[in-house]
């Protein structure tokens, strides 16, 4: 047996003490603080300016909380600054966005989850090809793009439309939406997949009764990506559509840069937040599966 | 008596690779043809073929004396159990054994009964609401083999479905496997690594290698006459003695050793001269009072000793070449010790040198 005279249980025990001003956490929590820092610091002057009146701005110190919380810019960026010709606001800009995105977003993730289920899959005839020439579009600069599509656009009727426009956001969040949905399909067990087609399901049960159902994740991914990208976009929404359905990046910048009258600052702050509210919003709510859907997604190729 | 699964001509190619090649296979109704073949031999492959989940590259495949071989995996009247189980995860244990029968269309009153009676059959009853998740890996297995159940095919094909459950679980699965085998009478072929699962489950045993059937024949057969070399040398555990030499004048001359041939059943009726290997298993190699009958005797000294409970493998040195013993596990036996052997040439299989085939 063990001898239990050769040595006695003194010394460490438990867990190790650790010191809470070591030279190491001084350093680690220093620079979390200073990224902090940069990231917040724009984010509270622009909310404390939005909730400033003019009067207050011109007394400089930005970084003064607001003595009087006013809040007359949100009212007149949403509803009374002018855009142009028109003086109504943000709020016909944010409708137009919400036409363009909503459809964009689920037509893209629709056409983009059933060809990555396809490629991943269904190893049909050529989809190797296809699959190449699809990531080759994904490196393809927008820029040398926008004008043949303008012609096309033209030629088919639907320049200056949301429709067009929509065509235009589903078109182009197909290649890397595709490699996202193929390689998380891949990364699925293939034996699922081989079961369920013993089990007599078809391309669209599979898709719908198999696949769909286990990929709540990479769905989110997608819906996160799409939202973002395209609430966000400007070039496009200027490019392809209109005045009177020009989207609300469009309608930011020409309040922010209307060259008529005295630069309202906390007009200009509060249109900034309330374009970015959208984006802002998606992460919080869906933060936790964007993280897991981009790990899982990660794993196999 | 028809046959239940025919294989004909069967080529199979993943791009320039050739995983199976020429390969012929009858299966008899209510058979149970088990696979056994090293890693990346084409066992999956075969299975996958069959089930309609690979398009061959050539050949026919016949269920049910109907060409399927270029039917969809569901009409085939096939049910695959998988490895890695491959449970609908979103699904209870009631769903995924239902799956199939919506897909098929059938009456909810049949569906239901089908379930019940699967769940019986199995033992997973208790479990019928529940999610995969929540299962242990042999429940898990079960509900797999009851998804393959419910859909009263006549032929079941098995990839390696033991092989992810621990030793014992694997017994007890082997056994109900066996039974469920008995009082269903279909048709089931068989895919695993385990001897001992091939040995107990099978009727027939084929062995593949390199994409082909080295061997098709009972547990028996495979053991005891193997085709060559390899089949000799990759069944049996341990595995076979294999001492080179000469045969000459009825005699197996090896050094200065000569083992007589009387009472080996020659392939080819009358014994062979020439350059061959002898196999002998360490199972058939008799020690102690039993040596008197042998009619080959040698002295050996033992250099390592395996005690495995049941019995003890001997290590030792025969004509110089290494040389294994299974002795009882009861025998006092130690290192350096002499011992005296006996071997029965009955027993043992005897391989041309070059060719390796039997003789
Ligand atoms: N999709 C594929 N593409 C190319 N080669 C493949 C593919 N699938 C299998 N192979 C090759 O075919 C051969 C046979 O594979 P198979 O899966 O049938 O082996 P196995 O006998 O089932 O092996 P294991 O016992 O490890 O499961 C292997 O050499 C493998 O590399
Ligand atoms: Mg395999």
């Amino acid at each position: 047996m063990v001898d239990t005279t050769s040595h006695t249980f003194t010394g460490p025990h438990g867990p190790k003490p650790r010191k809470a001003f070591s030279r190491r956490n001084i350093f680690l929590y220093g620079t979390l603080l200073v990224v902090t820092l940069y990231y917040a610091l724009p984010l509270y002057i622009m909310i404390v300016t939005s909730l400033k009146g003019m009067p207050e701005i011109r007394m400089g110190n930005i970084f003064a909380p607001p003595l009087e919380v006013t809040f007359e810019p949100w009212v007149k960026a949403w509803s009374q600054a002018c855009t142009g010709l028109t003086c109504d606001g943000l709020s016909t800009g944010f409708w137009n966005s919400v036409r363009i995105t909503i459809p964009s977003v689920i037509l893209s993730i629709i056409i983009a989850s059933v060809n990555g289920y396809a490629l991943a899959n269904w190893k049909f005839k050529g989809a190797n090809v296809f699959f190449t020439i699809l990531i080759f579009g994904a490196f393809i600069p927008y820029q040398v793009m926008l004008y043949p599509i303008v012609i096309m656009l033209r030629e088919i009727g639907l320049y200056g439309s949301l429709t067009g426009l929509v065509i235009v956001h589903t078109v182009f969040g197909m290649p890397i939406l595709t490699l996202l949905f193929r390689n998380y399909f891949s990364s699925l067990p293939e034996e699922l997949f081989k079961a369920a087609r013993v089990d007599g399901a078809g391309f669209w049960g599979i898709y719908f009764r198999i696949m769909v159902p286990m990929s709540l994740p990479i769905f989110t991914v997608a819906m996160i990506l799409q939202v973002t990208g395209i609430w966000n976009d400007f070039l496009f929404g200027v490019v392809y559509t209109g005045p009177e359905s020009y989207p609300m990046t469009v309608s930011l910048n020409n309040i922010v840069n209307s060259s008529q009258g005295v630069k309202e600052y906390n007009v200009n702050m509060a249109a900034t937040i309330l374009t970015g509210l959208v984006p802002l919003t998606i992460y919080f709510v869906s933060g936790k599966l964007f993280v897991r859907g981009i790990a899982a997604g990660a794993v196999k190729g | 008596m028809t046959n239940s699964v025919e294989i004909k001509n069967l080529d199979l190619q993943f791009g320039a690779i050739k995983v199976l090649q020429d390969l012929n296979l009858e299966i008899g109704k209510g058979e149970f043809l088990v696979l056994l073949g090293s890693s990346g031999c084409g066992k999956s492959t075969l299975l996958n073929c069959i089930a309609g989940l690979l398009d061959v590259s050539g050949g026919q495949i016949h269920i049910n004396g109907t060409n399927v071989t270029w039917a969809e995996p569901s009409e085939r009247g096939i049910g695959m159990v998988f490895q890695s189980y491959a449970l609908y995860p979103q699904m209870t244990v009631e769903g995924n054994l239902s799956f199939g029968l919506k897909n098929a269309k059938l009456p909810k009153s049949q569906i239901e009964s089908r379930i019940k009676r699967a769940a019986e059959v199995l033992q997973i009853e208790p479990l019928l609401k529940r999610k995969p998740a929540a299962l242990s890996g042999g429940q898990r297995q079960r509900v797999a083999i009851g998804r393959a159940l419910v859909r009263d095919v006549d032929v079941f094909l098995f990839d390696e479905p033991l092989s992810n459950l621990d030793a014992k679980l694997r017994a007890d699965l082997r056994v109900e496997i066996k039974r469920l085998h008995h009082s269903l009478q279909n048709t089931m072929i068989y895919v695993t690594h385990d001897q001992i699962e091939a040995m107990t489950l099978a009727d027939r045993i084929a062995i593949m290698r390199g994409g082909q059937i080295m061997q098709l024949g009972s547990p028996d057969e495979i053991y005891g006459r193997p085709v060559n070399k390899y089949v000799a040398d990759f069944i049996g555990s341990p595995s076979m003695n294999f001492l080179e030499g000469k045969i000459n004048e009825g005699a197996f001359h090896v050094g200065d050793l000569v083992i007589p041939l009387e009472r080996y059943a020659f392939a080819g009726g009358g014994p062979v001269n020439g350059d061959t290997t002898i196999g002998i298993r360490p199972e058939h190699v008799v020690t102690g009072e039993l040596v008197g009958n042998a009619p080959f005797q040698v002295d050996v000294e033992i250099s390592l000793i395996e005690p495995t409970g049941s019995d003890t493998l001997v290590d030792c040195k025969v004509a110089g070449k290494h040389f294994r013993v299974r002795m009882d596990g009861q025998s006092r036996v130690s290192v350096g010790e002499k011992l005296r052997i006996g071997i029965n040439p009955a027993m043992a299989s005897l391989f041309d040198l070059k060719s390796e085939l039997r003789l």
